[in-house]
């Protein structure tokens, strides 16, 4: 009596649990592995993978066993020069084989680490992992990520379900005429030769025929010996997942661009928006971006722009909150978009515009508003519009500011900015 | 010559893609054919499964349920990596000795695969573990994946009662003395599983009575106890650690008995697996090799099929010489495969030097000289019994002797006359348990005083415990629960060296 079960469709990640008790155990080197990562990595490109290593005495799960020393006697195959009594010095390491015991090897093995992938996600969730955005009120506002397949292109490794054998055979072709070529001109060139012998009615054992008919056998040899298909020529149909869209939000930045901030401020400045733009992602699977710019006129920019480009003048903060407020009017509705603000500055501005800032923002935008955040990138003493920030911030929970001052202070003032807040 | 002959009927068509009833009609043939050479097996049940469900049998060591703990998260995660990167492929195939007699078959696999599977592991090893005197004696093929539901729910419900952390340091502390969990010398009893769940209530009861009489405080009735030196316990060493520590230990409660007892068992049922890799991987291939060119010979299956069989049934018997890069010991398959058709080429083709190494053998029916071979040895007897001279020419073995007493290492024999039994008797020690694994059992325990335990590792060949092996006592301590103590002793009976932990006073 046999059985023949398909087992295919059933549960697939048996491990998870396994996989996540292991994270569990080891959530503190994780931890420590991942700050350093961070520190380590450009933010630009924080939003990988990560290869966490541990040190393996940490993983170990001890085992008595017996260490080299004392006498070892082992048997080993492939002997090609030794006779008995024949004596040698020990090998080094336990490379080699050279009769070298087990216990030996494994305990050498012990020095490397244990290392393994975090995925994106895993790796997001350490990076974030305090972390928790304010406010997320918006009902439409869901975790669930659907995934959808789709094409993208062809890749020279895969799995064999997904040769593209058309590819494949193409390619297979393509190199068959290139590396056959030289021989086929040859064997044109041959029988082009014979034939002419013919004509002029050379008899049949003529040397030179006997030469020909020999070299025509040898290019076709040549030509026959070329593989028709070879691993080379294997292409593989590529397909990524693409996340689809379930939640959306929309995030600006607004940063002063007049003289006095300079190139120093301005890449801390992205930094910072680098940090929250990761954030939403995170969060939300759509996410706009406006960049907002201003010195005493504001303007809305791309993101090479936003960075890039000179400026110079005066500052009048409150340009550019008249920007936003209209921009959030126009097209971002409230009930349809999760809205967030980071603005950056150096702190400077027109006296009397402090007050007009405060006005804006507590009346027409903090409302329409996920969060707001505002750093001030200066090392000098707080200005006017930090202290008319402060008001608002004393009125509105969801309104967060901080002062920094160096790239290094980024991720602390983050860490601050988003906090958990007490329930 | 194939091409003279006229197709068989029953020819499976020339394709690499399997189907179920390809799969069903190659199973049908392969029966046929083991049949005929008389294997008895286990009624067989084939699963298709794909690569991740492959790594997670790996992980959980082949079984199709487990219960969780790290560690399997830890050797998923090493899987995982060696096989995206592409370092490692996976095993073609899995099978469980369980009755039916479970293997999985990887949906990867084109059709010539699956017969091989089929015919290595539904009529291989199959019938080894239906037939080998280990699995007879130590594992219960029937209630395996039984006990196995029953040790991941009961584990699951202590999680849940007593806390993961609770119950994972206690069971990292019973792997790590896990290769003590059998009594080498005694014979398990029969209980089946049934059983088992009926009775695990009344155990821990039992047990519980027990150990407190062991360690009752009381004061005896009588004075003459006091003058008398306390009674030796336990009265001979205890080889079997994780027993005695479910026995005996003072303070862990009954649950905690049982998962040790959970692991004891797990334990006790690869013990044999541990023993019979040469003999077991050996019988195998040489099964689905002499099955498919069976099959082969039929027109069963055509040359198209030999040919993609024989490439990777060669690459599973390549041995690397002990120069080459890639050696990494002995190839368990290539040996035993070698052993067993050896084995067959005495029976059937003896020459001078066969018959008067193995009178008994040489000439016989080789299909009964295997089955008693498979079915009564070991690995260490099966190779000290079977190994031919012209094996060990065939494989030049050579046998190095590293003492560390000298400063040069030794070629103490080679495939030579003089060699041969050395050799043989050498290769056959290095697959016995006894000698792989340091000798570590209980030696006393101190029950008048600080309930101390003293376990004694008795030397083999002046070889030191590993590194880890202050790791391990700490485990032995934790279930313990009072200061134990590690004595290595020589040959002689002389204490060398001494580990000691301490447990730190604490109020439970």
């Amino acid at each position: 009596m046999t059985y023949l079960i398909d087992r295919r469709l059933q549960g697939k990640n048996k491990s998870a649990v396994n996989r996540e008790r292991f994270l569990r155990r080891y959530k503190a080197q994780i931890k420590d592995a991942v700050g350093r990562a961070i520190k380590g990595r450009s933010i630009t490109d924080i939003e990988n993978g990560e290869k966490v290593s541990i040190p393996v005495k940490d993983v170990n799960e001890p085992h008595f066993g017996h260490a080299h020393g004392g006498v070892w006697e082992t048997v080993n195959p492939g002997n090609t020069e030794y006779q008995k009594g024949d004596q040698f010095n020990r090998p080094r390491s336990g490379g080699g084989g050279s009769g070298r015991g087990r216990a030996g090897n494994s305990e050498q093995t012990a020095e490397d680490d244990f290392i393994f992938e975090l995925s994106r996600e895993e790796f997001m969730n350490y990076f974030f992992e305090d972390l928790e955005l304010p406010n997320m009120v918006k009902t439409q506002l869901t975790q669930t990520i659907d995934f959808k397949t789709q094409r993208a292109g062809y890749n020279v490794s895969g799995t064999p379900s997904n040769i593209h054998v058309l590819r494949s055979l193409r390619g297979a072709l393509g190199r068959r005429i290139a590396v056959g070529g030289p021989s086929r001109r040859e064997l044109e060139r041959a029988k082009q030769e014979l034939q002419d012998l013919h004509e002029q009615e050379v008899p049949e054992d003529d040397p030179r025929v006997v030469e020909l008919r020999r070299q025509i056998h040898h290019y076709h040899t040549r030509i026959n010996a070329i593989p028709f298909i070879d691993p080379f020529d294997l292409r593989y149909s590529n397909r990524i997942k693409v996340p689809k869209p379930s939640t959306q939000a929309v995030m600006f930045c607004i940063m002063d661009v007049s003289g006095s901030m300079d190139e120093t401020r301005k890449d801390t400045a992205k930094r910072f928006f680098i940090l929250l733009y990761l954030f939403l992602k995170r969060v939300y699977e759509r996410i706009d971006v406006v960049f907002i710019r201003h010195h005493t006129a504001a303007a809305e920019v791309d993101e090479d722009e936003f960075f890039h480009s000179r400026e110079s003048g005066g500052t009048v903060v409150s340009s550019a909150l008249h920007l936003l407020h209209k921009v959030i009017g126009e097209r971002y509705a409230t009930s349809d978009w999760n809205t967030y603000v980071a603005q950056a500055s150096d702190g400077d501005n027109w006296d009397n515009d402090s007050v007009l800032c405060k006005q804006l923002l507590s009346n027409g935008i903090m409302p329409k508003v996920q969060y707001y955040t505002y750093v001030e990138i200066t090392d000098g003493p707080p200005q006017n519009l930090w202290e008319q920030y402060t008001e608002v911030a004393a009125h509105h929970a969801n309104f967060a500011m901080q002062k920094i001052v160096t790239p290094a202070d980024i991720y602390p003032v983050f860490r601050e900015l988003f906090k958990k807040q007490p329930k | 010559m194939p091409d003279d002959r006229t197709p068989n009927p029953r020819a499976l068509p020339e394709q690499s893609e399997w189907t179920f009833d390809l799969i069903e009609q190659a199973h049908e043939e392969i029966r046929r054919v083991a049949q005929q050479f008389g294997l008895d097996t286990y009624p067989n049940q084939l699963e298709i499964i794909t690569a991740e469900q492959m790594m997670d049998a790996y992980t959980s060591v082949g079984m199709p349920v487990s219960y969780n703990h790290w560690s399997f998260g830890k050797h998923f995660l090493t899987t995982e990596k060696s096989y995206k990167r592409g370092q490692m492929g996976l095993a073609y195939e899995i099978v469980i000795n369980s009755d039916p007699c479970i293997a999985y078959l990887m949906e990867e696999n084109s059709l010539t695969m699956q017969a091989l599977v089929i015919a290595h592991a539904a009529y291989g090893h199959n019938s080894f573990f239906k037939g080998n005197y280990l699995f007879r004696t130590w594992t219960d093929a029937e209630a395996i994946v039984d006990y196995m539901v029953f040790a991941k729910n009961y584990i699951a419900e202590c999680e849940q009662r007593y806390g993961i952390d609770a119950v994972e340091d206690l069971l990292d502390s019973c792997h790590a003395i896990q290769n003590y969990g059998v009594d080498r010398y005694k014979r398990p009893a029969k209980l089946s599983v049934a059983q088992e769940a009926a009775r695990q209530k009344e155990r821990e009861e039992y047990a519980q009575s027990q150990v407190n009489a062991l360690w009752r405080t009381v004061p005896r009735r009588e004075e003459e106890e006091r003058n008398a030196p306390p009674p030796r316990f336990p009265l001979e060493p205890e080889e079997n650690l994780l027993y005695f520590i479910e026995k005996y230990a003072p303070l862990l409660e009954p649950w905690q008995r049982e998962l040790v007892r959970i692991t004891r068992k797990i334990s006790q049922y690869f013990y044999p697996q541990r023993q019979t890799q040469v003999m077991n991987e050996g019988w195998a291939t040489f099964w689905h090799y002499t099955i498919l060119q069976e099959l082969h010979k039929e027109g069963i299956v055509g040359d198209g099929f030999m040919l993609e069989f024989l490439q990777s049934h060669t690459n599973v018997v390549y041995q690397p010489a002990a120069t080459s890069p890639y050696y990494s010991g002995i190839n368990p398959y290539a040996l035993g495969f070698a052993m067993m058709s050896d084995i067959r080429r005495i029976c059937e083709h003896p020459t001078d030097e066969d018959r008067s190494w193995f009178p008994d053998i040489a000439g016989s029916d080789w299909r009964k000289t295997l089955d008693f071979a498979m079915r009564n040895f070991k690995d260490e007897s099966f190779i000290a019994q079977y190994l031919s001279p012209k094996l060990i020419r065939d494989f030049h073995f050579f046998a190095v002797l590293d003492d560390d007493r000298s400063d040069k290492l030794t070629i103490s024999a080679i495939h030579d006359e003089a060699g041969y039994r050395y050799v043989r008797q050498q290769l056959a020690e290095q697959y016995n348990i006894g000698n792989r694994e340091p000798n570590i059992q209980v030696w006393q325990v101190n029950t008048r005083d600080d309930r101390a335990l003293t376990l004694r590792h008795t030397q083999f060949q002046r070889r030191p415990l590993n590194g880890q092996a202050q790791e391990v006592l700490k485990h032995v301590a934790r279930l313990w629960g009072f200061d134990v103590r590690l004595e290595t002793v020589d040959t002689a009976g002389h204490v060398v060296s001494f580990l000691d932990c301490r447990r730190e006073k604490r109020n439970r």
